[in-house]
C-alpha cells in the first residue's frame, strides 16, 4: 500500500493536480482539486478527499442517531436529530403493521421530550429521514447524561475500530452512547460521567492531531489536567 | 476641502496608495452561531455569524433542489458618528442583497436542499468599505460553520482619490473622492462575485484600480486563511489515527 500524504486545508485551496479520483469534500476544476471544506485533506491510492472539521449533519442510512421527539401526529412522531431536516418515526414501526390510531395512542408511547435512540432507514435529498427502533439496544433512552459534540467530529471519538470509545468507557467504568448526529449519553457513576466528559470535550478540541489517544490516556489516567 | 493626498504622495490617514489599512480576523467568536467570525479593517468592526443549514421559515420560501441563502447587513445605531436608526435603510437592504449575491456563487448550495442558510452581519463601527469588509468576514463563517464551499470570498474596494488610483478607501476618501470601486473574488478559482463603480473612472485607470484591488484581495486572503488555520490547528501536527 502507498503511503497516504495529509495537509491541513481550508475551502478553495488547491490539494493537488493531476489524475486522481475525487472520494469526499473536494472539487475537480480542469485537473485540479480543491477542498471544499476546513479539514485534513488525505491523498492515496484510493484518490482524495478531505476530512472535514465541522459541518452539519447531514443523514445516511443507517446511521444510529440519539434524537428528541418533538411532536406527534396520529401516524407518527416528529423527532430532532441535530440536523437540518426533522426525522418522523412512523407508528407502524413501533407498534407493529396492523397499527390503528384509535386503538394506540403515541403519545404513551414516546412524549415529547423524550429522547429515543434510532436508526436511520431511509433518506434522500428530496425527502426527510425516516427512523425506526426494531433493533437491538433502540428504542427510548431511560436515563444518562447528554452532551452534544460536532457530528464532524464523531469518527474521531469512535476511534479506528472502536478504540477511542473503548478508551474512554473503561477508564471511567461509563457506557457511552453515541449517535452519529453529535449528541452523546454517557451512564454511569458521577464521577466517570465527569471524566468522560472531560475526555470527549478533549476529543472534540484535539480532533485533528495526530497525539489525541496519547492525549486522553494521560488525562484519563489522571496525570494531565485540561 | 481636505487634501486627500499630500506632497509626499501619503493618504489622509498617511498610507501610501497601494496600502491596505491593519487587518485582523478572529474565528469562533460566538458560540451560540454554527459559525462566526469578527474582522476589523481599519476602524471597521464587524460580526459576522451564520446559522443553518436548517429547516426553512416561513415553509413556502424552500426550494426542492437547493438551500436559500439569506443575508442581513445591519449596521448597529451606535456604529457611526450621529446615530442611526435601527431599522434597515434602503441602503442595508441593498447592500444584504450585493453581499449574498456576492457569496452565493462560491457556496454549492445545491448539497442542502430543502433548507436555509442565513448570514448575519453587525457592523459595530463603521468606516468605510464596510461591504468589502462584511463580505470577507462572511466567508470566514461560512467556512466556520462547514458549509461547502467552492472557493472562499474576499472583497476589497480600490478608487479614485485626488487623482489618482488607490485602495481600500476609508471613510473619508470613499465620500470625498471622485470613484469607489468594490470588488469582491474567488481568489483561487480567479473569478469575480462582486464588481460595483460609484464615480468615474476612465477606461485605463478602471483596469489599474481593478488590478490593483485584485491584488490586494490575494493579500486579504491570506489574513483570512491564516485565522482559519489558527483556529482549526493552532499546534500539532497533523494525524488520524
Amino acid at each position: 500500500m502507498s503511503e497516504v500524504k495529509r495537509k491541513y486545508v481550508t475551502p478553495g485551496e488547491l490539494i493537488a493536480t493531476g489524475n486522481y479520483r475525487p472520494i469526499s469534500n473536494v472539487i475537480k476544476v480542469n485537473d485540479n482539486f480543491y477542498a471544499i471544506k476546513i479539514g485534513l485533506a488525505e491523498i492515496s491510492h484510493e484518490g482524495i478527499r478531505v476530512i472535514p472539521l465541522s459541518g452539519p449533519y447531514i443523514p445516511k442510512v443507517d446511521d444510529l442517531v440519539i434524537g428528541k421527539v418533538v411532536d406527534y401526529s396520529a401516524f407518527s412522531w416528529e423527532v430532532d436529530i441535530n440536523s437540518c431536516f426533522f426525522a418522523y418515526l412512523p407508528a407502524q414501526s413501533v407498534f407493529g403493521r396492523n397499527f390503528s390510531p384509535d386503538r394506540e395512542s403515541l403519545p404513551e408511547r414516546f412524549s415529547i421530550g423524550d429522547l429515543i435512540y434510532a436508526k436511520v432507514v431511509t433518506y434522500d435529498r428530496t425527502r426527510n429521514p425516516i427512523l425506526s427502533i426494531s433493533g437491538h439496544g433502540l428504542g427510548r433512552v431511560p436515563k444518562g447524561e447528554m452532551i452534544k459534540i460536532g457530528p464532524a467530529k464523531v469518527p474521531r471519538l469512535i476511534g479506528k475500530k472502536g478504540s477511542m470509545i473503548k478508551t474512554i468507557e473503561s477508564a471511567t467504568n461509563c457506557r457511552l452512547i453515541i449517535g452519529q448526529n453529535g449528541i452523546i449519553l454517557i451512564v454511569g457513576p458521577p464521577d466517570g460521567v465527569l471524566l468522560a466528559t472531560q475526555a470527549i470535550r478533549m476529543v472534540e478540541s484535539e480532533a485533528h492531531l495526530a497525539s489525541l489517544m496519547k492525549d486522553i490516556q494521560s488525562l484519563l489516567s489522571g496525570s494531565r489536567e485540561v | 476641502m481636505v487634501e486627500l493626498i499630500n506632497e509626499k504622495g501619503l493618504r489622509i490617514d498617511g498610507r501610501g496608495v497601494d496600502e491596505l489599512r491593519p487587518l485582523r480576523i478572529e474565528v469562533g467568536v460566538l458560540k451560540n452561531a454554527d459559525g462566526s467570525s469578527y474582522i476589523e479593517m481599519g476602524k471597521n468592526k464587524i460580526v459576522a455569524a451564520v446559522y443553518g443549514p436548517k429547516e426553512v421559515h416561513p415553509k413556502h420560501l424552500a426550494l426542492p433542489d437547493r438551500s436559500v441563502l439569506r443575508c442581513r447587513y445591519h449596521m448597529a445605531p451606535f456604529s457611526v458618528d450621529v446615530r442611526k436608526p435601527p431599522q434597515p435603510s434602503r441602503r442595508e437592504i441593498e447592500i444584504s442583497k450585493v453581499i449574498r449575491e456576492a457569496l452565493e456563487p462560491a457556496l454549492i448550495l445545491e448539497e442542502y436542499p430543502r433548507t436555509a442558510i442565513n448570514i448575519y452581519l453587525e457592523v459595530l463601527q463603521a468606516d468605510g468599505g464596510s461591504r468589502c469588509a462584511g463580505i470577507t468576514a462572511s466567508a470566514v463563517a461560512l467556512a466556520d460553520a462547514g458549509i461547502s464551499m467552492r472557493d472562499m470570498v474576499v472583497a476589497c474596494a480600490a478608487g479614485k482619490v485626488a487623482g489618482q488610483v488607490v485602495i481600500d478607501l476609508d471613510d473619508t476618501e470613499d465620500k470625498e473622492g471622485d470613484a469607489d470601486l468594490p470588488i469582491a473574488i474567488m481568489p483561487n478559482l480567479n473569478q469575480v462575485t462582486l464588481l460595483q463603480l460609484d464615480g468615474i473612472m476612465a477606461p485605463e485607470e478602471f483596469e489599474k484600480a481593478f488590478n490593483m484591488a485584485v491584488s490586494a484581495c490575494h493579500r486579504i486572503y491570506e489574513v483570512q486563511r491564516g485565522a482559519l488555520i489558527d483556529k482549526y490547528f493552532g499546534k500539532g501536527e497533523a494525524g488520524e489515527e
